[in-house]
């Protein structure tokens, strides 16, 4: 990773955090002076900002003798995530199960192996359930001396009042797309102009930027889809699009879980020793439909993540609509769309995509509220091709 | 014995043979296929002594007892039942039957599905002994073909619709199917139509959720909120019956970017022909701007039904009436 650095540049843990100076000076100094270390961290900030890089780069920083350079055992091993005295409780499924952090607790009260501290990282706290989180109440107030707690939520009212005073907050703000570019090439060592293409349609989400950069298909597919939502011209051809939208959606969920869950299973079966079997006793039957329903769980969440993703993807959109129709000079979020949008702000007014963009939220949080996400999304493509039509027909 | 092919049929083309395979998990066909054995045998031979034998209590010789010449010569029909239980004696009693079998005796084997008993199944089927095939009805396909066929033998006619739409209603369980068809037989006259199944099997609830998303969208405010009610009443979910309508006002709009004939759009957009014509039909009643409506109460609907409103029936109500509202005035 530290491949293609410019000359004057110096490679440390906090390299990947990029356009988060002031975040970093604040864990520098808390790293450096024992004045300025707290046993409760809270690293908030939007998605894709490197919550979860931060609080990594954080704990390496801590454990390494230099204060995070990068190169000894102890950073390396925090940034694999394979030191013994750093735990990381992340979830891919839609909540995190209180067994789970109750075993936390109980790890936490443990004395270091071989760091100089024991940290314990929480990625997604906001997607604890509240009698989840009073579990970590305590061990977060008066943890032992050598431990400390890194929490990550998208801001800080995502956690619950009792453990945001319990925390010190550090806030991560949304990095500039040129600086995200930078990082993409440096890194991941991305073709310099689909990488500040890519980071400005991603909105500098780093993840995601990266994502588009280096998989040409992904990128394509994106603008196919806001392309097609572009060209809708009528009720029934919205309704056929959002069901294309979804269809799609649902496609790329299974492809990337489907190899993955097969591989799943055949490990699950060759540690019971079951490989061979046709017919499985009871006791293995139940591990694997234990296995199955996770993986169904894991489904949903990244079909309902994909699903809001397009989303997020189509109110970047329908901004830079509006920029063009207000007139402002700013750099357009889709930049492989410039004609479609300029056509598209020609042919409406700032007002209908001002409605537009409050439907997009509205179809968010339908979404999240477990609304079906394709009738979400028909919802918001018919008020999309017939704007004046769909205005205040709900209500009593 | 040489090899000979075996003979399958279906349980209306059964005939009285010496040795007779019923096979099959679909009851009510192998009920039947015996019957019609019996009948057959009775006719034939209006003295035959007939005997019945659980096969799965069987004690060692008593085929033989059954089967062996008696004095008076009788014809014989001997219905063995639950062949797929069968104790081990029957088995080697029946494989010796098969290489000596008797003048005048006629035996008929039931075998209600499952894998008991294969060294007999397979002795019967090299011997070519005629099989009845009972497998269970599965796809809709099937079904419908059966209740054409129970109209068919009561020389009586019904409609496609009426037909599909049995077997929607009552489907699931085969001898409910048949006694469906035969209520429908004996109470009505002359063509079977939507009319007389809905009279008959109307109430059930998964008809009513399609069945008020029907009245709906054809703009009947009154009959819609009724059944609406009604099928609130007997235990319809809310949240299904939204996606009814949902369903509903998909289905109109594949069929409105359609413009080829109603079974080319039935192929194409992988929908039933009735279900086309029915939308098309529909459609008359719609405008693009409706439909748009329509589809942003309905993902209110949704919403509200799972929780973002306190009352989920008045949402589900309220999305109803405004839907057949927005149906009934003329599209612009």
């Amino acid at each position: 990773m530290t491949s293609a650095l410019e000359p004057g540049e110096t490679f440390d843990v906090w390299s990947d955090l990029v356009g988060q100076d002031r975040a970093v000076e604040t864990l520098q100094r808390a790293v450096i002076d024992p004045a300025a270390m707290t046993h409760a961290w809270l690293i908030t900030g939007p998605p894709g900002s490197g919550r979860s890089n931060a609080a990594q780069a954080f704990a390496a920083a801590l454990q390494c003798e230099e204060g995070g350079c990068g190169h000894c055992h102890e950073c390396r091993s925090v940034l694999a995530g394979t030191h013994p005295d750093v735990t990381t409780l992340r979830t891919d499924k839609v909540t995190i199960y209180i067994d789970d952090v109750r075993e936390l607790v109980q790890v936490a009260g443990r004395t270091t192996v071989s760091g100089r501290w024991r940290i314990i990282i929480v990625e997604d706290a906001d997607r604890m359930l509240e009698r989840t989180t009073n579990v970590l109440l305590k061990a977060i107030e008066e943890p032992p001396a050598h431990t400390v707690w890194i929490l990550c939520a998208p801001s800080v009212m995502d956690v619950l009042i009792t453990i945001r005073s319990r925390c010190r907050a550090v806030s991560l703000q949304v990095p500039d797309p040129q600086a995200v570019a930078k990082l993409l090439i440096r890194r991941d060592q991305a073709d310099p102009t689909r990488a500040i293409e890519a980071a400005y349609a991603a909105q500098s989400h780093v993840g995601r930027a990266r994502w588009l950069a280096t998989d040409a298909t992904a990128a394509i597919r994106r603008t196919e889809m806001l392309g097609a939502v572009l060209g809708i011209n009528s009720v029934v051809d919205a309704m056929r699009v959002a069901g294309e939208l979804v269809e799609t959606a649902k496609t790329e969920t299974d492809n990337l879980a489907a190899d993955f869950e097969a591989k799943e299973r055949a490990e699950l079966l060759t540690s019971l020793g079951a490989q061979d079997l046709t017919t499985f006793p009871p006791a293995i039957r139940s591990q694997i439909k234990q296995l199955e329903e996770d993986q169904k769980r894991r489904r949903r969440r990244r079909q309902l993540d994909v699903i809001d993703q397009l989303l997020t993807d189509l109110a970047g959109l329908y901004r830079d609509v509006m920029t063009r129709q207000i007139g402002a000079e700013v750099a357009l979020v889709n930049q492989g769309l410039e004609d479609e949008i300029a056509l598209c702000a020609q042919q409406t007014t700032a007002t209908v995509t001002l409605g537009i963009l409050e439907r997009i939220a509205q179809a968010r949080q339908r979404v999240a509220a477990n609304v079906t996400p394709q009738l979400a999304l028909e919802a918001l493509l018919v008020g999309i091709a017939e704007p004046g039509g769909v205005d205040n027909v709900v209500g009593a | 014995m040489a090899a000979s092919k075996q003979q399958v049929v279906p349980w209306d083309q059964v005939e009285l043979e010496p040795v007779l395979l019923v096979q099959g998990p679909e009851s009510l066909l192998a009920d039947r296929a015996v019957q019609r054995v019996r009948t057959l045998a009775e006719q034939r031979f209006p003295s035959v002594e007939r005997s019945s034998v659980d096969a799965s209590i069987y004690q060692a010789g008593e085929l033989s007892v059954l089967t062996s010449p008696s004095l008076f010569a009788e014809p014989r029909l001997i219905v063995i039942d639950q062949v797929q239980s069968c104790s081990d004696a029957f088995i080697s009693d029946a494989i010796a039957y098969l290489d000596a079998l008797e003048q005048e005796v006629f035996v008929v084997l039931v075998h209600r599905g499952g894998v008991r008993g294969k060294k007999l199944l397979d002795a019967l089927r090299s011997a070519g002994h005629t099989k009845v095939a009972c497998d269970a009805l599965k796809r809709d396909a099937d079904k419908t073909a059966f209740v054409s066929a129970e109209f068919k033998r009561a020389s009586r006619r019904a409609t496609a619709d009426a037909v599909q739409m049995l077997v929607q209603s009552v489907g699931s369980d085969l001898r409910e199917l048949a006694a469906a068809c035969s209520q429908l037989i004996s109470d009505t006259t002359g063509m079977i139509d939507v009319t007389d199944v809905e009279r008959y099997y109307g109430g059930r609830v998964e008809v009513t959720a399609f069945k008020v998303a029907d009245l709906a969208i054809a703009g009947q405010s009154a009959q819609a909120a009724v059944a609406l009610r009604h099928a609130l009443a007997t235990g319809s979910d809310p949240v299904p019956l939204v996606a009814a309508i949902a369903a509903k006002l998909r289905t109109m709009a594949k069929v409105a970017s359609h413009r080829g004939s109603a079974p080319a759009a039935a192929k194409d957009l992988g929908l039933a022909p009735w279900q086309v014509e029915r939308a098309r039909k529909d459609l008359r009643h719609w405008s693009p701007t409706g439909l748009a409506q329509a589809v942003t109460l309905v993902a209110a609907a949704d919403a509200d039904v799972k929780g973002a409103a306190r009352d989920p029936i008045f949402a589900v109500e309220r999305a109803v009436l405004k839907i057949a509202r927005i149906a009934s005035s003329p599209p612009r």
